[in-house]
């Protein structure tokens, strides 16, 4: 059947079970809306800037798995997605990007909203496409999903140019398609697999570190058997966090510049480190050279450029996890008295690290006149339902629930990690919520990240999506204040955000419902009466204004140089 | 610790930026870069030379690599493979240098491609330490002007890089 290249686009969409997009019109989109009108399959959600819809489209990815896809117009509303994009390619999220572009006789002549969003988004996409002809669109969109969701994920765009979504042509939409230079690896090489598991049956102290591949890559399962089967410690990375439930006694919580006191002693004494896709990302790490020193190194990832990039490798495994996962399982498997002992001979390890634990637990100073922010986070926990979904923004507010909160389960935490963008926790639990209309869904921001893309209160207003927006106000920006306390001695520096916001009455305006817990005991009310309150609640707490996030590993220090909470 | 490495890409618009941005973004070196269609004209080959330590190297191959438009990275082995490049080199000569360039010329099996009463320019092909030595002898008479093709480098032996 002949079809214009906008009713292509959207056919392909739903092929691909694209059921939700975010995106925002413009001249060099307006056919592609015009076909959207009518086409009832595929539901648009339009948010109030195009960065907080490719972050919203984010979350959607993050929550559910699949692509997440969002819409913008050619130049600026092209150029307003960069930091949605970036934020994605740093964590690896599935999503594909489609935005206008003006006419194709016209690219290059700087024509009016004519922006080079392939040049300006090379790198910081696996992969982008023009689309100079319609005959090619299907292929492309094919290409674009398969790239995006498979291998490492990650965002692919596609630049469609105005006349290209009007040209006609026959649609017929490839069942795969092969792509030359794009074969990403799935199964672990099976020797080295057998040596892995050699390799872990005679360690003495060993640490699974955990990333977000094993989140990304559907692993949980396989690698929560793995470590209950042997009785490994796991730690993970802020993107690995719901991958091994945090409530196990076997979980060290997170670790590095953040992390507990007990894994990062854990990793620094360990004698062998199965690092299971998770990257040796700096914030990880600390001092390279002073890293699991006495440790061995298996490192699992599907990306062979993370391997051996930060750190030296003794046995490096590429494949996708979950398969190179199962597959040391069944070897195990086959090693049944031997691992048995190798179990019972952890005895020492697992009492050291118990030790470890017991010297330096995470805690803070619970106060009686002033709300802890780690309070709140543990009431919000105690408080929500185990699926509840969590986003955050980024700063003090995301350690605190990355320390407190306790994740027991994949893809209930969305946070931006690797580029750790400000304003991404908002329009991402949108995205959620979008996906899950039945889980609980909250954001936990702080008052500057949520200024950042606090416009869109009217998205999740207008689309009744059912949010709840946590904001921990201590009126700084107060990671950099942290950093400005301890080593600029106390210049803050442009991190006081002075202006007290009624954040009540700027829910109210946007027909959302504000309520504010100014004591510690009135945490509990607000948020009881938060997540009872049918639709999108703001809940605002006036929390300890300089409380610091610790333990803390200064940059550039070595995982065994924490500054402990006193 | 000089490579020189061959890319083999899809003959497409914006390949060639994908890989030179890789390196820009990544802070690896170029040292030099050559692209042209290939045989097969649906393939360029990006022929680049860079250099670091074996862990950088690594990394560049993977990051090549991992570019969905690229088809094979090839760093070769300087005994298993030949390199060459070409250079055109415009020298001053006058009365007592004429006969001195023509001289060098000849050692390097140079052409001479143009001739004026002031100058020569040579042509000169040849591995880059050869091209490099003629270029060295002929620097102390009046260098004008240096193009070089930087250089291209194929695998020994009967196997094109298909195998």
């Amino acid at each position: 059947m002949k079809m214009n290249g906008a009713r292509i686009l959207l056919e392909c969409l739903k092929l691909e079970g694209v059921d939700t997009v975010f995106g925002y019109p413009g001249g060099t989109v307006i056919n592609l809306y015009d076909e959207l009108f009518s086409f009832k399959e595929i539901r648009h959600i339009l948010p109030r800037h195009e960065q907080a819809g490719v972050h919203a489209a984010d979350g959607y990815a993050r929550a559910t798995g699949k692509v997440g896809v969002a819409i913008a117009t050619s130049g600026p509303g092209a150029t307003n997605t960069i930091t949605g994009i970036a934020t994605a390619y740093m964590d690896s999220i599935p999503m594909v990007i489609i935005t206008g572009q003006v006419p194709t006789a016209l690219i290059g002549n700087d024509a009016f909203q004519e922006a080079d969003i392939i040049g300006i988004t090379r790198p910081c996409t696996k992969h982008n496409f023009l689309v100079k002809n319609v005959k090619d669109l299907a292929t492309i969109m094919k290409k674009a999903f398969y790239i995006a969701r498979t291998g490492r994920p990650g965002p692919v765009l596609v630049d469609l140019p105005k006349d290209v979504q009007m040209a006609q042509t026959e649609f017929h939409y490839p069942d795969s398609v092969e792509i030359r230079g794009y074969k990403p690896t799935v199964e672990g090489h099976s020797r080295q697999i057998e040596k892995a598991v050699a390799t872990i049956l005679s360690a003495k102290k060993p640490v699974l570190y955990v990333g977000g591949g094993a989140i990304l890559g559907n692993a949980s399962c396989e690698l929560t058997t793995l470590a209950k089967t042997l009785g490994i410690p796991v730690t993970t990375t802020l993107m690995g966090l719901g991958s091994f439930p945090e409530d196990d006694p076997q979980s060290l919580g997170l670790l590095g510049m953040h992390g507990t006191y007990y894994a990062n002693m854990a990793v620094s004494h360990c004698d062998l480190l199965i690092a299971v896709a998770a990257r040796f990302d700096d914030r990880v790490t600390g001092k390279i050279a002073s890293f699991a020193p006495h440790a061995k190194i298996i490192h699992i990832d599907v990306d062979p450029t993370s391997i051996k990039k930060n750190v030296r490798v003794d046995l490096p495994i590429v494949g996708d996890v979950r398969e190179v996962l199962s597959a040391m399982l069944k070897v195990i498997e086959e090693h049944g008295s031997e691992r048995e002992s190798f179990t019972a001979g952890l005895a020492p390890w697992v009492k050291e690290i118990a030790d470890w634990r017991v010297k330096h637990p995470m805690s803070y100073q619970q106060s009686s006149s002033v709300i802890k922010p780690q309070y709140v986070i543990e009431r919000l926990r105690a408080l929500s339902e185990p699926d509840a979904i969590v986003s955050t923004d980024v700063g003090q507010h995301q350690m605190w629930t990355a320390q407190f909160f306790s994740f027991t389960k994949p893809r209930t935490l969305l946070s931006s990690g690797g580029l750790g963008t400000m304003g991404f926790g908002l329009p991402a639990a949108m995205g959620a919520q979008a996906a899950f209309p039945d889980r609980q869904v909250m954001v936990v921001c702080g008052d500057g990240g949520f200024q950042m893309n606090m416009q869109e209160l009217a998205t999740i207003v207008q689309n009744r999506l059912n949010v709840k927006i946590i904001i921990l106000n201590n009126n700084f920006l107060g990671m950099v204040r942290q950093w400005q306390e301890l080593f600029f001695d106390k210049r803050y520096s442009s991190t006081c955000m002075e202006l007290p916001i009624d954040f009540i009455k700027l829910a109210e305006a946007f027909g959302a419902v504000g309520l504010q817990a100014t004591k510690p005991g009135e945490v509990d009310e607000v948020i009881t009466k938060g997540f009872a309150t049918e639709g999108p609640v703001l809940m605002e707490f006036k929390v300890a204004r300089e409380e610091k996030v610790l333990p803390m590993v200064p940059a550039g220090a070595s995982l065994t140089e924490m500054v402990l909470a006193s | 610790m000089r490579h020189t490495i061959a890319v083999l890409v899809e003959n497409e618009f914006g390949v060639l930026s994908r890989v030179v941005g890789l390196f820009s973004g990544r802070g690896f070196n170029i040292d030099s870069l050559t692209v042209a269609p290939t045989n097969d004209e649906a393939l360029s080959r990006i022929t680049v030379v860079t250099r670091g330590d074996e862990q950088i190297i690594e990394q560049i191959t993977k990051q090549l690599n991992k570019l969905i438009d690229v088809i094979k990275v090839i760093d070769f082995e300087p005994e298993n493979a030949i390199e060459r490049e070409m250079v055109l080199v415009k020298v001053a000569a006058e009365d007592n240098n004429r006969a001195e360039v023509l001289r060098i010329a000849d050692i390097f099996r140079a052409k001479v491609i143009d001739v004026t009463p002031k100058s020569y320019t040579l042509e000169a092909t040849g591995s880059p330490a050869k091209v490099s030595a003629m270029v060295e002898l002929l620097r102390p008479l009046g260098l004008k002007e240096l193009v070089s093709t930087g250089p291209v480098v194929i695998g020994r032996g009967s196997k094109g890089w298909r195998g």
